[in-house]
């Protein structure tokens, strides 16, 4: 596996609360931290795994990498890799549900390193100004990259609350619990869907492993111990496994047997990825322009590519 | 046959398709209630209205990113850059988002998309970027420098299901040529011959045309030399064979861009000629391109930095 990887290991609770309250009209789209995303839109492990791989059975054909899973049969528009590159774009799908008359909405998400982004500020501002149905997710991780959230960014109450400066509603929730991310988010559906009005929610959470392969040890700005903490007292999974089993909705035989179904469905997924063909050298054209792939008569007409 | 402005062409193309294709709709800065900048989007708003035809902020990321995000969602976006210079503030949508979307995701999300402009003006105002734009496979790149062509390809842009970026220019829109009143289309990648020549290949686009259509009166009147005005329409797709059967008719070819010199349209093009018919020349290729500092804003500097038909002579008989 080669090239970036940043994994959404401890903010399951996230991708999965918000994205279960979709329906077919909603849309959905990412920054670079999106594996949990594209699982929780219905992507198989198979189709992420082999992309991440590099191979041709990949969701993206093994042109787009970590960063770049697709799935726009599930409503997934990606996948960007340039942070809060996304947020115009989460707008444009808004826009097209409007201009359509789809009472759907966008969820965009963003990591807390976006938000001090100009793309995400001329976003906010659109949005409000033309009643666009997008819901601006901001993931708050604490950090962005290496970088605290107390050395990257001013803010009064939270970040969200920088929504109030473009007459935005907001909100501030925590992400370990999914009831609550599910519940609070809601609200931002509703008033997407039926006014149409943009909303900022900004979820608390935390990532295990480091901002990428860059530092995963991940131990230089953050401690081994808070780190350790998170998993032990805020692990959004163990958390709802813990009030599923107390609540008797689920047994303890019953977790177990998931845990073990989710592996050997890891593990499979990287059998298949490994035994999966590589894309071929002509595919490196191929995808490039609508035409030219299904050779109509405009992509036969001049040069499209210019190899020596 | 009519006689109209390039702007009025242009006017007329989004016109048309706006009433063809209610998935087409026009976002920009004055685009409406003010009748566009450059008037190139006027009476639209009156006549389709406010969903149609759609002011924006300034705020160039912003709208251009939604225009190839409202896209992927089957809308066809006509987005308009007051300039293509301010083009540079949302230059990671075009060329990370609009070029590259298509590709990494596998060839799932189309992008059918138009970014339209004037790519000329004053120094902060008047860069040409169809040669970095070009750069990006994933993205057409297209420059008319009439209004016949203006319109034709404009309409081809707007069907077309890649994103198109359209590149005008400001001393165009007020000149005027015939236009037929019945539709046509025009293909893109394929360029035009403007004037028929034996001695010499003028290869331009965009403004540059006219700036070679007058050398080669000049050369023609004064010199006895009759050279051939090679239009590219559109910079990619490029139409290599009309450049290669030009020179190897005229053996000689005179690359003539606004663009400034370093990895220029031109540079692509003469790289081409060299590679492809290097056996047919009789001369080096050269170049008229801009001069090469920064556009000047002193009116009369700034007329000899474009390049001229005097400098494009000059540089003919240095060959011919």
């Amino acid at each position: 596996m080669g090239g970036f990887l940043h994994l959404y290991v401890g903010q399951e609770a996230v991708a999965v609360g918000t994205i279960s309250l979709c329906d077919e009209d909603d849309q959905i789209i990412g920054g670079y931290r999106t594996h949990g995303h594209a699982l929780a839109v219905g992507l198989t492990m198979n189709a992420c795994m082999a992309e991440l791989f590099g191979k041709a059975t990949g969701c993206s054909k093994g042109k787009g990498g970590s960063m770049h899973f697709f799935a726009p049969d599930k409503n997934f528009w990606g996948g960007h890799g340039v942070v809060a590159g996304q947020t115009p774009l989460g707008l444009g799908l808004a826009f097209a549900l409007k201009y359509k008359g789809v009472k759907g909405c966008c969820l965009c998400f963003l990591g807390d390193g976006a938000v001090n982004q100009g793309a995400y500020h001329e976003s906010l501002n659109l949005a409000s100004l033309w009643n666009l149905p997008v819901i601006y997710i901001v993931e708050n991780n604490r950090y962005s990259m290496g970088t605290s959230l107390q050395r990257s960014s001013v803010y009064r109450k939270c970040l969200a609350a920088r929504a109030e400066g473009y007459d935005i509603e907001w909100d501030r929730f925590n992400g370990e619990d999914i009831y609550e991310v599910r519940a609070r988010t809601w609200k931002a559906i509703q008033r997407a869907r039926h006014e149409p009005r943009p909303s900022v929610l900004e979820i608390a959470t935390y990532r295990y492993y480091g901002h990428s392969v860059s530092d995963a040890n991940a131990k230089k700005y953050r401690s081994p111990e808070e780190i350790e903490r998170h998993r032990k007292l805020h692990d959004p999974i163990q958390l709802w496994q813990k009030r599923l089993l107390e609540e008797g909705i689920l047994t303890a035989d019953q977790a177990a047997e998931m845990d073990e179904g989710a592996a050997a469905e890891a593990a499979e997924a990287v059998r298949f990825a490994e035994e999966s063909p590589l894309p071929q050298k002509a595919d490196l054209f191929s995808d490039v322009y609508y035409e030219v792939d299904r050779q109509t008569r405009a992509g036969r007409t001049g040069r499209y590519f210019f190899n020596d | 046959m009519p006689v109209i402005t390039y702007r009025k062409a242009l006017n007329d193309a989004l016109a048309e398709e706006l009433a063809r294709d209610e998935n087409v709709v026009i976002i920009g800065e004055e685009v409406a209630q003010y009748n566009g900048a450059y008037k190139v989007t006027e009476e639209l708003w009156k006549r389709f209205g406010d969903k149609r035809v759609v002011d924006a902020p300034i705020s160039e990321a912003g709208f251009i990113g939604l225009g190839i995000g409202a896209s992927m969602l089957g809308l066809r976006p006509v987005v308009e850059l007051m300039f293509w210079s301010f083009a540079f503030v949302a230059y990671d949508q075009i060329v990370n988002n609009a070029g590259c979307i298509r590709y990494m995701s596998g060839g799932l999300v189309n992008l059918p998309l138009v970014i339209r402009g004037p790519a000329n003006g004053g120094t902060t105002h008047s860069h040409t970027p169809e040669s970095s734009l070009a750069n990006h496979p994933g993205v057409r790149v297209v420059c008319p420098a009439t209004a016949y062509d203006a319109k034709g390809l404009m309409k081809t842009a707007i069907r077309d299901n890649d994103p198109v970026f359209v590149m005008e220019n400001t001393l165009l829109y007020g000149e005027t040529w015939e236009v037929p009143e019945e539709e046509y289309l025009i293909p893109l990648g394929v360029a035009d011959v403007k004037r028929e020549g034996r001695d010499l290949s003028l290869i331009a686009h965009g403004r540059a045309v006219m700036t070679s259509l007058k050398a080669a009166k000049i050369l023609a009147a004064e010199h006895g030399i009759k050279a051939e005005v090679v239009d590219l329409r559109s910079i990619r797709p490029l139409d290599e064979e009309a450049i290669l059967q030009s020179v190897r008719k005229t053996h000689r070819a005179v690359l003539v861009d606004e663009n400034k010199p370093f990895c220029a349209v031109s540079a692509q093009i003469a790289a081409m000629i060299q590679e492809k018919a290097f056996d047919d020349l009789d001369a080096p290729v050269q170049r008229v391109c801009a001069l090469d500092a920064p556009a000047i804003y002193s009116p009369p500097l700034e007329k000899q930095q474009l390049p001229t038909a005097e400098r494009v002579v000059e540089k003919v008989l240095s060959i011919a």
